[in-house]
């Protein structure tokens, strides 16, 4: 074939300028809509919805007597379950209430031994037959910010009454369920796992001091440490170490995770302490959830004319 | 309409969207169980998002051989002085409500604030003379110097992000990898071997 001339054809034969100035604002209108869902999407997709509440089943046959409650109003229930500090399902305050799906709590079973007469192994079943009690408590999170959560449970007293602990034991070591196909790594997370917490024996035996399995009387929502957990309201709030599997009575004061990843920032002890300063927040001030504004932190969480006897003669800003 | 005019309120309208949607949000009582935590970390992090992007122009302008990119770079930075202004201010009126014997005093209790503090307050003299005007009465090369103060900036400002986070670090991380290719390009292509003259045979 040969072609005779370079092109009879003139440019504006094959598009007209009305045609070239329609497609050019066909591809705007395209690059601004393309562009800005795309900046929407990446927006959502790091900051999703939080998530209606799980359904749980009801605690049912208990009485609920309100000992210790206060009398503040109680948090709810959508607040409770996607603001939580459970860093095996997830680093963010959020990502718990998606991530804690997966955790299994049934069958479940608690393991206490150690220092004591009778160790024994409790179904979940058995515990969830102690008399339960309904305990409205602050909850203080060393984040500075807190909560009023009204927690189903009894108090961990009757549970070591059980297995009867020896003269000689001091303390009691908590331990959280660690199952890697479904938690994160400690890599990921940056703490270990197993969690584990402690408390000194007679913290452990206050009345204050209870086993959670439930909130609003109904079971644990997972992401809130199902079936099982601690709860010490005078006490920073990762010191109430979520879904236990373990409890054992030592001698001698048991490594607590978060003191061994900062040993500067949380003690042992990690009482409620709003003269005891923190590098990351003031401890003198907490915001309420559910409020704007924020409100003084008050020494051992407002629980002082309880539990202060119990640190009689200790330096609290040395013991913090 | 020029295509560069274009691409300008296209920047505008995409940097906007996150101040739309946090509104939006806000408004719908949507931010989650602790707004002011929440508005506080989404503002810090776009912060350090417009940052990193305007350092990225002068790489990419280079990689890319493109200098129309430059005309963008004003726009971005000026964003990343916005959103760092929303998220200051945040802090000031919700966290410290609005006291400034109490901001003070957590200036100097937390290293993490006076980092923050630190980059904010190096983008006040950047932004006042970002206009055309200011350039031309400062001339070209001081305010070039002068808006060198960006790295500081982008330095502190990710300082700050990682001494806030507890233990995963991930994305404290991210941002000072980001970082330390953008600044370490500039640093590669300021002291890189130049090309060896030839020499004519004598």
């Amino acid at each position: 074939m040969l072609i005779k001339k370079p092109s009879d054809i003139k440019p504006s034969e094959i598009t007209s300028e009305s045609a070239y100035l329609s497609r050019r604002n066909f591809i705007r209108a395209g690059l601004a809509a393309v562009t800005t869902g795309a900046t929407a999407l990446t927006y959502r997709y790091f900051n999703p919805s939080p998530l209606p509440p799980v359904q749980v089943k009801d605690i049912s046959n208990i009485e609920l007597p309100k000992n210790f409650s206060t009398d503040e109003t109680p948090n709810t229930i959508e607040q409770i379950t996607n603001y939580n500090n459970f860093y095996e399902f997830g680093t963010s305050k959020d990502e718990p209430a998606r991530e804690a799906r997966a955790l299994v709590t049934r069958p479940w079973t608690v393991e206490v031994g150690g220092m004591v007469q009778r160790p024994r192994t409790f179904d979940i079943e058995e515990l969830l037959k102690f008399e339960q009690e309904e305990r409205i408590y602050r909850l203080r999170c060393v984040e500075a910010w807190s909560m009023v959560v009204p927690w189903v449970g009894f108090p961990l007293k009757k549970l070591l009454e059980q297995v009867e602990p020896l003269g000689s034991a001091k303390y009691v070591a908590f331990e959280t369920l660690y199952d890697k196909n479904i938690m994160l790594s400690s890599f990921s997370a940056g703490i270990d796992f197993p969690y584990v917490e402690g408390l000194r024996l007679d913290e452990a035996l206050h009345p204050l001091t209870i086993l959670a399995t439930g909130i609003y009387g109904k079971e644990l929502p997972k992401q809130d440490g199902a079936p099982i957990r601690l709860v010490v309201p005078w006490k920073y709030g990762f010191k109430s170490i979520k879904s236990i599997v373990k409890i054992m009575l030592t001698d001698h004061e048991p490594p607590t995770t978060w003191n061994e990843a900062g040993p500067d920032e949380y003690g042992f002890y990690s009482n409620v302490n709003p003269a005891v300063r923190h590098p990351r927040w003031s401890q003198a001030k907490e915001r309420r959830i559910g409020e704007l504004g924020l409100r003084d932190t008050l020494p051992f969480n407002g629980y002082g004319e309880q539990v202060a006897a119990l640190y009689e003669g200790m330096d609290l800003k040395k013991y913090f | 309409m020029t295509d560069v005019r274009f691409n300008k309120i296209l920047l505008w309208l995409n940097a906007l969207i996150p101040l739309a949607l946090l509104g939006y949000d806000a408004f719908r009582g949507q931010l989650g169980a602790n707004p002011v935590e929440f508005f506080l970390r989404t503002t810090g992090v776009l912060t350090l998002v417009f940052l990193s992007i305007t350092l990225s122009i002068t790489p990419l302008r280079k990689i890319l051989s493109n200098n129309q990119l430059i005309k963008y770079r004003r726009v971005l930075g000026l964003f990343a002085f916005f959103y760092g202004s929303v998220h200051l201010t945040t802090y000031f009126v919700f966290d410290r409500g609005g006291s400034l014997s109490g901001t003070v005093s957590d200036l100097i209790q937390r290293p993490f604030i006076a980092f923050g503090m630190l980059a904010f307050f190096l983008m006040v003299p950047l932004a006042i003379t970002s206009t055309n005007a200011m350039v031309k009465r400062l001339g070209g090369k001081r305010w070039q110097r002068l808006h060198r103060l960006i790295y500081l900036t982008a330095i502190f400002g990710v300082i700050h992000f990682w001494m806030i986070v507890k233990s995963d670090i991930t994305y404290p991380a991210m941002f000072a990898l980001v970082l330390a290719v953008l600044l370490g390009y500039r640093l590669y292509s300021r002291y890189k071997p130049k090309p060896a003259v030839r020499r004519s045979a004598a």
